[in-house]
């Protein structure tokens, strides 16, 4: 065993408890929304399931039309995000025009 | 909104704005969290102030920053039900519960910086798509738990084996996009140091940071650190998932850069940490008093060879003075370091740079790739005296 692996002197409350019940985390609500401007729709239908709008807001700004269309075909092509073609057209749109 | 790196009166607030465009950002409190910065709500991603690092060496669990890919993580856990299986190309595949794992296997105990890949990306130019992060994506812990090797050994490894994978309960919503397993090369998982950890600076793990065990990875980047962690699988052949063959990866170059804007020719999977630090006392704009001592302090860290100088620059990079370096946790954690400058009357620029034990130290112009990656630039602190 190396140095640096000190081994434990003290025994640790044990994680595995008494009571059968399992323990639950309550997440705080989500707030991020799209900023508006044309087709924002059909971004807010093709782009909420996986995760929330800050994953959109908080991108650097004013990455232009390249930016956003490879955001998208990443979303579709390493995700599997089912969009269409023609919405995936008008989502870059809207994207690089909102953001 | 207070600027991030402002230690005084940020509490009070509920925003913070990150020294980059579009930097602003909630401070929200998760259970079990102080107010932390919110980078996404869906899956939770959130950032430790900065300030946090020049409270202590060891970062509280409270304030320890959090990192999710998949938004469908677990938020109900039966800790008497949880098994964490190990299968594959073992002898004797394994389903141990949380009570086997404490009682059936020698305990072990590390001081382990733990950062996110992406850690600073915000500060990348140009700026790059991903998380866009201050310096908040790391942490010191002291992790306890088992080696993973104690555990791989009482499976007992097959001949050929080539690769271990790891996969938590956290999972993806679709299920056509590809889960966020990691694998780790046989020799660096039965290397003794990787281990599986119950608990963080002496408590449960916070749910967050991967409650009820997590893989800690020492020196390693944050992506292999899998949370939840519920299945290991020894492979005899190289993991072809999609976080190890397209995500994660990094020019492979000795810089792990190219031109900004280019294109590597060949990537490999990340692996250590580069060599960075950090002043953590002074604040950019930082107003201080002129012909007397002033105080600097800070932190180092490196892949895990040892920090063994920490210099200070006072005029922009030109001539530099070593710090003292504080108590040594392990190679592994953050080293403290500090030093006194007397500085005259006017604007100057503190630079801080670390050096490790095999040499390797940090770049004065940031390195650039095109995930963002790996950032280990000298760090600059702009500081006024009067
Ligand atoms: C099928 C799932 C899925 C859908 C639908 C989806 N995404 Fe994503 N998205 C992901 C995953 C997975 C990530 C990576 C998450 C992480 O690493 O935290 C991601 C990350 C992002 C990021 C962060 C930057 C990056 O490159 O990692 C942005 C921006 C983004 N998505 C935009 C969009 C937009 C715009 C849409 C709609 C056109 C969309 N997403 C729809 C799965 C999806």
């Amino acid at each position: 065993m190396r140095t640096s692996l000190i081994l434990l002197a003290i025994a640790f409350a044990s994680i595995s408890g008494a009571g059968a019940k399992p323990l639950t985390y309550q997440l705080p609500e989500e707030t991020a929304t799209l900023r508006p401007a044309p087709d924002m729709e059909t971004a807010q239908n093709n782009c909420a399931a996986c995760h929330s709008f800050d994953y959109i807001e908080t991108q650097p700004p004013k990455r232009g039309r390249e930016f956003w269309e490879g955001e998208v075909n990443k979303m579709i092509h390493s995700y599997h995000a089912p969009i269409s073609e023609t919405d995936a057209k008008a989502i870059a749109d809207y994207l690089s025009r909102a953001y | 909104a207070a600027r991030v790196t402002t230690p005084f009166g940020a509490l009070a607030q509920d925003t913070v704005t990150l020294p980059f465009a579009n930097g602003e950002r909630r401070l929200v409190r998760y259970p079990g969290k102080r107010p932390l910065i919110q980078l996404t709500a869906r899956p939770p991603q959130l950032e430790t102030p900065f300030w946090v690092f020049n409270e202590s060496v060891i970062t509280p669990n409270d304030a320890f920053f959090v990192r999710y890919h998949m938004a469908d993580i677990p938020l109900s856990i039966d800790p008497e039900a949880f098994r964490l299986e190990i299968k594959g190309n073992v002898e004797r595949p394994l389903s141990l519960s949380l009570a086997e794992l404490e009682k059936d296997f020698e305990p072990v105990e590390i001081v382990a910086v733990h950062q996110c890949t992406g850690n600073s990306r915000g500060f990348v130019e140009p700026r790059t798509a991903g998380g866009q992060l201050g310096n908040g994506a790391m942490g010191n812990a002291r992790w306890s738990g088992v080696a993973l090797k104690s555990i791989l050994d009482k499976a007992g490894i097959k001949a050929g084996s080539r690769q271990v994978s790891f996969n938590g309960l956290d999972k993806p919503v679709m299920p056509e996009t590809p889960d966020f397993v990691k694998a780790l090369d046989i020799d660096h998982a039965r290397d003794g140091e990787v281990m599986i950890a119950y608990a963080m600076n002496g408590e449960d793990l916070p749910w967050l940071n991967g409650f009820p065990i997590r893989l800690v990875v020492p020196g390693y980047y944050g992506t292999y650190w899998v949370k939840h962690l519920s299945e290991i699988t020894v492979l005899d052949h190289a993991f072809d998932g999609y976080w190890m063959t397209t995500g994660y990866r990094a020019p492979d170059n000795a810089c792990a850069c190219v031109e900004p804007g280019q294109k590597p020719r060949a990537t490999a999977p990340v692996a250590r940490f580069k060599i960075r630090s950090f002043i953590t006392n002074l604040a950019d704009d930082a107003k201080i008093a002129s012909a007397k001592p002033t105080l600097v302090k800070g932190i180092a860290f490196d892949g895990g060879y040892g920090i063994t100088d920490v210099l200070l620059s006072a005029d922009g990079g030109q001539s530099w003075r070593e710090a003292r370096l504080g108590e040594d946790l392990g190679r592994y954690s953050f080293r403290e370091w500090q030093a006194e400058l007397t500085l005259p009357r006017g604007t100057h620029e503190l630079m801080v740079r670390a050096i490790n034990r095999i040499g390797q130290t940090q770049p004065v112009q940031p390195l650039w790739n095109p995930p963002g990656y790996l950032r280990n630039a000298v760090e600059t602190v702009r500081v006024h005296a009067a």
